[in-house]
């Protein structure tokens, strides 16, 4: 599995934000760094195909051996994580998971509710959430709704990963055991991920190839 | 695998419904207004009048006491609009940032949807002569043993009507301001004004309200336009000799001489010219106000000590409030007292005869009332929901919705009567129908644009990177998590619906009755058990709707606490 940028650039009227010509093999991670306001989450918006005028994308992406760039965000198969966990507040945390489970397996066949079913139990498994399926996503702690969320996005099957500041919501002691899962789930399905974070810490601990964006030009003394 | 279209082409698809709906809405309208221009220059082919002439308005001028007519539209309109946006800016910015500012809006969003007819008839049962004030202070503080001559309400400068009027325009008012708070930013601007050492009051008034007013200007000026035009609550509590212009409007359409159409036309159009003049007057106050605002603002004046002032303004706000749920009670109370002489002030014995001599014909006009509220708002709220995703999509809606407000109804409705006699439109239920649609859909869609827009945009992106169409994320993430607003929205269409009296009127053509038409023609008559009972199901059906509205998705979602309402109001 790979993720491929070729000559892929997001601009806002006219200036460009930010521009990649990188191959992010499975279980690597591609830390994009910056100050807020960089537009380093616009990246990640237009690589899920999320982001819609004024910005403008140019350039390719390919998963997989496929140009997605031009493709519906629910065509991409990028699963996107966010710096809230976003559970629907309508489902219980089962019904969250099964709602990303797809309806065909991988050679077209038809699951039915009790297989989707087992497929996202395995996957709050994964997370060590199995014992809260029935419960009220409200009910849970900030660092349990994370892990259902990271949960409900593998339960998708994408074929890559792209975190959003996916730690930043967290206190520092939770931040770090959620990096742990984070990176160790996405070593293990050998997903390429893209990580949009201000935190060197997070590149750091995902081993992570970074490239710093929309950084100011150098201090040129300008100012004093 | 192929490319869906681009998104903007998806956007360009969606401003295109927007204007097709809009058109919908707008099209009645301007056909109505049409309808009135081409009589009142005397072209009605249908009634043989085919020369163009000028002597129309000539006759419509010469007419007993028009002038006068036109000026009590005029000055009850504006002075109603005046008082509902003093009152309500008062309120908000008494209260804003206190406890208090929660409770007057539980108070006051149920009037909300308390049709005009009933809050007018409200406002009867309390200050009338016989009404239940004087009741309390007979004999023993007036020494009246018997209804006094005095006039209080249909008094010719029509202080009852404004009164009635401004009261039951504050919720509106008050509830689209509070909707508009978080766009101004109001906290942090009052936060720096206290921080200088402005009061409370001040500090609102200076810095919140007049960007606040910018936000509310089209709602204020529906409130005007009705003010001006409105026809159940002058029947009810205007002067009569003569009648308001919206009255003699309706007098003239509804007498049996033809040669009266063609002066009801011209009234029309001058209703038409009023209301425009007006609202011309009001941009010329707006524009005062400022040029007195400016140099208050910088006197630097700080206002402190306004403590009492506050309270004192709460403390009107919820007396206002209080009397028109006394008004309401009283209403109730007037169904079941079987007979109440003058000075008692409670009747001396209750009976259910009235609603068992009644019950046949008021449920039939219930069940013809609940047919045309749910047929209208099953047709608005689609259109409703269209509209808001257009709007979410970057289509501009919402100026448009304000034409059916702000265009006077009288005027249209009028004409659209003329033409859908010219087309052989049968009035009727289904005429009736889709005539309250066009009133219906505006407020649907003011109610529903708010939380619509407020949901976060990142649930519909979570499941579109889950693979989730477009389609099913809208079946299954965003209608589930607008329940309770959709609800909402239908629930205040319902309760508009069923407070039309006009619409239901002239587009029935007096064939369909619905509980607030037969609770105004029994006001007029004098059967007080009879308006009683109308009254009573007249506030019956909004507080069953919004009760609903709540409780349906209470119970859905009762395990769901990410689904409990984070604030009250409609």
């Amino acid at each position: 599995m790979s993720l491929v940028f070729a000559g892929f650039s997001v601009a806002l009227r006219g200036r460009t934000l930010a521009r990649l010509d990188e191959t992010v093999a499975g279980g690597e991670v591609l830390a994009l760094m910056g100050p807020s306001g960089s537009g380093k989450s616009s990246v990640l918006l237009a690589v899920a195909g999320l982001l819609g005028a004024p910005f403008m994308v140019a350039g390719r992406v390919v998963l997989d051996g496929r140009e997605i760039g031009g493709l519906a965000a629910d065509r991409r198969g990028v699963g996107m994580v966010f710096q809230d966990a976003l559970l629907y507040p309508h489902m219980s945390v089962l019904q969250n998971v099964m709602f990303a489970v797809k309806r065909r397996d991988g050679e077209g066949r038809r699951r039915g509710r009790e297989a989707r079913r087992a497929i996202a139990m395995r996957h709050l498994a994964r997370v060590a959430m199995e014992g809260f399926a029935d419960r009220d996503p409200e009910t849970l702690s900030g660092g349990q709704k994370s892990r259902v969320s990271l949960a409900r996005t593998l339960a998708g099957e994408p074929r890559a990963l792209l975190l959003d500041e996916p730690f930043s919501a967290l206190d520092q002691a939770l931040r770090g055991q959620t990096r742990a899962i984070v990176f160790a789930l996405a070593r293990e399905d050998r997903l390429p991920v893209l990580m949009v974070s201000h935190d060197p810490v997070d590149a750091e601990a995902a081993g992570a190839n970074v490239i710093e964006i929309g950084a100011l030009p150098s201090a040129g003394g300008t100012l004093i | 695998m192929t490319a869906r279209g681009s998104a903007s082409g998806r956007d360009l698809l969606w401003r295109a419904i927007a204007a097709v709906v809009g058109g919908l809405l707008v099209l009645p309208v301007l056909a109505g207004l049409s309808g009135i221009v081409l009589p009142a220059f005397g072209y009605l082919p249908a009634l043989g009048a085919r020369t163009p002439t000028l002597s129309v308005f000539g006759e419509f001028f010469a007419a007993p006491g028009v002038w006068r007519s036109i000026a009590t539209s005029a000055w009850t309109g504006f002075a109603a609009t005046l008082v509902a946006l003093a009152v309500t800016a008062a309120i908000l910015a008494a209260a804003f940032e206190t406890r208090g500012l929660a409770l007057v809006e539980r108070l006051i969003a149920p009037i909300l949807s308390v049709p005009h007819a009933a809050a007018a008839l409200g406002f009867v049962f309390l200050f009338a002569p016989s009404g239940f004030v004087l009741r309390l202070l007979s004999p023993w503080a007036t020494g009246f043993e018997a209804p006094p001559d005095l006039v209080l309400i249909r008094d010719p400068w029509g202080l009852a009507m404004i009164a009635a009027l401004a009261v039951k325009e504050v919720p509106f008012l008050f509830l689209m301001a509070l909707a508009a708070l978080g766009q101004v930013k109001a906290r942090e601007r009052v936060m720096v004004a206290r921080s200088l050492g402005y009061g409370r009051l001040a500090a609102f008034l200076h810095t919140v309200w007049p960007l606040l007013y910018r936000q509310i200007r089209l709602p204020v000026l529906a409130v005007l336009a009705y003010g001006v035009s409105v026809v159940d609550v002058e029947l009810i509590l205007g002067p009569t000799r003569p009648a308001p212009l919206a009255v003699r409007v309706v007098e003239w359409l509804q007498a049996p001489d033809l040669r009266a159409w063609l002066v009801g036309s011209a009234a029309a159009v001058a209703m038409l010219a009023l209301v425009a003049a007006s609202i011309l007057a009001w941009l010329g106050l707006e524009w005062a106000a400022g040029r007195i605002a400016r140099p208050l603002r910088l006197g630097g004046w700080r206002a402190r000590g306004d403590f009492g002032v506050r309270l004192g303004i709460l403390l009107v706000a919820v007396a206002g409030a209080g009397s028109l749920f006394a008004g309401f009670g009283g209403l109730i109370l007037q169904s079941v007292a079987l007979y109440w002489p003058f000075p008692e002030a409670w009747p001396p014995a209750l009976s259910l005869a009235a609603w068992e001599r009644h019950l046949p014909m008021a449920a039939a006009r219930l069940g013809d009332t609940l047919g045309i509220a749910l047929g209208a708002s099953l047709v608005a709220l689609p259109l409703a929901v269209l509209l808001v995703e257009a709007r979410r999509r970057g289509a501009r809606v919402m100026g448009l919705v304000y034409l059916p407000l702000i265009a006077p109804q009288v005027a249209f409705l009028f004409g659209l009567n003329v033409v859908a006699i010219a087309v052989r439109v049968t009035p009727g239920a289904v005429a009736v129908t889709l005539a309250h649609v066009v009133f219906v859909l505006p407020y649907a869609l003011i109610s529903l644009s708010g939380p619509w827009a407020a949901l976060d945009p990142r649930y519909e992106r979570v499941a579109a990177s889950l693979g989730i169409g477009a389609w099913r994320r809208f079946w299954t993430v965003r209608l589930p998590l607008m329940t309770t607003p959709l609800l909402v929205a239908f629930a205040l269409s319902v309760a508009v619906s069923v407070g039309l009296y006009l619409p239901t009127q002239m587009i029935g053509g007096g064939r369909v009755e619905t509980v607030t038409t037969e609770a105004v023609a029994t006001a007029t008559g004098g059967d007080r058990r009879l308006t009683g009972i109308f009254a009573t199901l007249q506030l019956a059906i909004p507080f069953v709707a919004f009760a609903l509205a709540r409780g349906v998705p209470a119970l859905l979602f009762r395990d769901r606490r990410g689904m409990r309402p984070v604030r009250g109001g409609a």
